[in-house]
């Protein structure tokens, strides 16, 4: 099998490839690059995403026929992709970070600022917190409810159809962290910081 | 309901381990990656590692330690020491490092925070503020390890520097530092109600009870420790039953 890890300059991908790395070995193929034919003819796709929502949408952009290629994989031909942070938050249609931006529009939605009660909660949001699974996830397999994640951001994503959201934390207000449809997944929570059980989770989803 | 975090710290000092008194008289503690790994594995939720070599003609080793350990622990890395430069940060970065650790050259000159945090996003941009009480409820930035006074008010620069970019303060009290007599818990408490970024409380301790005041009295999101962990006198899984024992939420 071949899993690609998108390197579309999108900050620190470093932890990305080293935790795919350690769950891969052995078993999976995995490329880091953002070779638009190596990404056609891969069996899943990582997207990983770090710094703003405008940062990174402009750098997908930035890419010759990036985003036409990552549609085509994930929404006409329904293959696997799993977007992390701001790779899953791109999914929406529309982010505010920095600047009102429009994102890849896959999962309608937006992307605002945590609302963290005047200052009562501080931003970013970082650290360790529960998850609160939301519905069947095939990346939650084993995946205990209530499994601590590491989080750090300060925007969350608002789905219009909620029927997606497969997990949630509590931050303030409930937060989406985690979404699936069909075989589109994405977690705002760090899969590959969260220790032995975000490994696990990184491991569903390249045995799907 | 997000966790409070235990922060071990690896004052790293020509590859290896070490731990001061106040800064000086240094101890060989070991092994950096292994100790990292024993974190990790033991359920520290973020590991630090502070470059005090930090001299231009060492950066290798530490890069090559953060590669080593980026490969065999899965929670955050933390790093700092000599970060001066954007290039720096790319290098801590592309060696596995998820955030860097800023202390004098955010002192002096702040635009390097704002610089660095578009780069990178606030994310991985934390900037270690070293104080030292000079009056009451009145306390001054030092730099270079605490020897050199800024005349810079801390709660101010503070401020500053989340105004500038930085998702997070590492403050360590220089009075506290290395005594195990506690954090300064006024300093914490007074840099906390004055920022809306998380802070990561350093310096002083010496029992569980000073993790459970660092949280609890001073405001912190974080609580890092050096030698209680080191010298094997508490595991961070002591630390973290103990605090869950006192109604401080921990990741068990």
């Amino acid at each position: 099998m071949n899993v690609t890890i998108v390197d579309y300059q999108s900050g620190n991908i470093s932890s990305v490839i080293n935790s795919f790395t350690e769950v891969a070995k052995g078993k999976v193929n995995l490329e880091v690059t953002s070779d638009i034919k190596k990404i056609k003819s891969s069996d899943k796709i990582v997207l990983p995403g770090q710094g703003s929502f405008k940062s990174c949408v402009e750098s997908l952009k930035s890419i010759n026929g990036l985003v036409d290629t990552l549609k085509e994989f994930a929404i006409t031909n329904k293959k696997p992709l799993l977007g992390i942070c701001v790779g899953l938050q791109m999914f929406a249609d529309i982010g505010y970070e920095e600047a009102e931006t429009k994102g890849l529009g896959w999962i309608s939605g937006k992307v605002s600022k945590i609302d963290n009660q005047k200052g009562k909660f501080k931003l970013p949001h970082i650290g360790w917190n529960e998850i609160e699974i939301k519905k069947e996830s095939k990346i939650f397999k084993d995946i205990k409810n209530k499994s601590h994640m590491y989080f750090v951001h300060s925007y969350e994503f608002i789905p219009e159809d909620k029927s997606v959201i497969s997990a949630t934390t509590n931050y303030s207000s409930i937060i989406v962290c985690s979404v699936e449809r069909d075989n589109l997944f994405g977690t705002q929570f760090h899969p590959e910081k969260s220790d032995k059980i975000g490994l696990k989770i990184i491991d569903n989803f390249l045995k799907l | 309901m997000l966790k409070n975090r235990i922060i071990p710290c690896l004052d790293v000092k020509n590859g290896r381990v070490v731990k001061g008194i106040n800064f000086v008289e240094l101890k060989d503690a070991g092994d950096p990656v292994e100790q990292a790994k024993i974190y990790s594995d033991g359920g520290a939720d973020e590991i630090c590692f502070l470059d005090i070599t930090a001299s231009n003609e060492n950066r290798e080793t530490i890069i090559d330690i953060v590669r080593k350990t980026a490969k065999e622990c899965f929670v955050p890395l933390t790093v700092g020491g000599g970060v001066r430069t954007i290039q720096n940060i790319t290098d801590l970065l592309l060696a596995g490092a998820d955030k860097v650790s800023i202390n004098t050259a955010a002192v002096n000159n702040i635009n390097f925070l704002n610089e660095a945090s578009k780069k990178f996003g606030s994310q991985c941009i934390v900037v270690a503020i070293d104080a030292k009480k000079v009056s009451d409820n009145k306390w001054e930035v030092f730099t270079h390890g605490g020897r050199n006074k800024t005349g810079i008010d801390a709660v101010e620069f503070a401020k500053k520097v989340e105004e500038y970019g930085a998702g997070e303060i590492l403050l360590t009290s220089m009075d506290k530092d290395g005594t195990k007599s506690g954090y300064d818990v006024d300093l914490l408490k007074t840099i906390t109600n004055n920022t809306n970024i998380p802070v990561i409380a350093s310096g002083g301790v010496g029992t569980l009870d000073h993790l459970y005041d660092g949280i609890v009295k001073g405001g912190a999101s974080a609580v890092l420790a050096a030698s209680i962990f080191h010298y094997g006198e508490y595991k961070i899984k002591d630390a973290k039953e103990y605090l869950n024992s006192k109604n401080v939420s921990v990741r068990l």
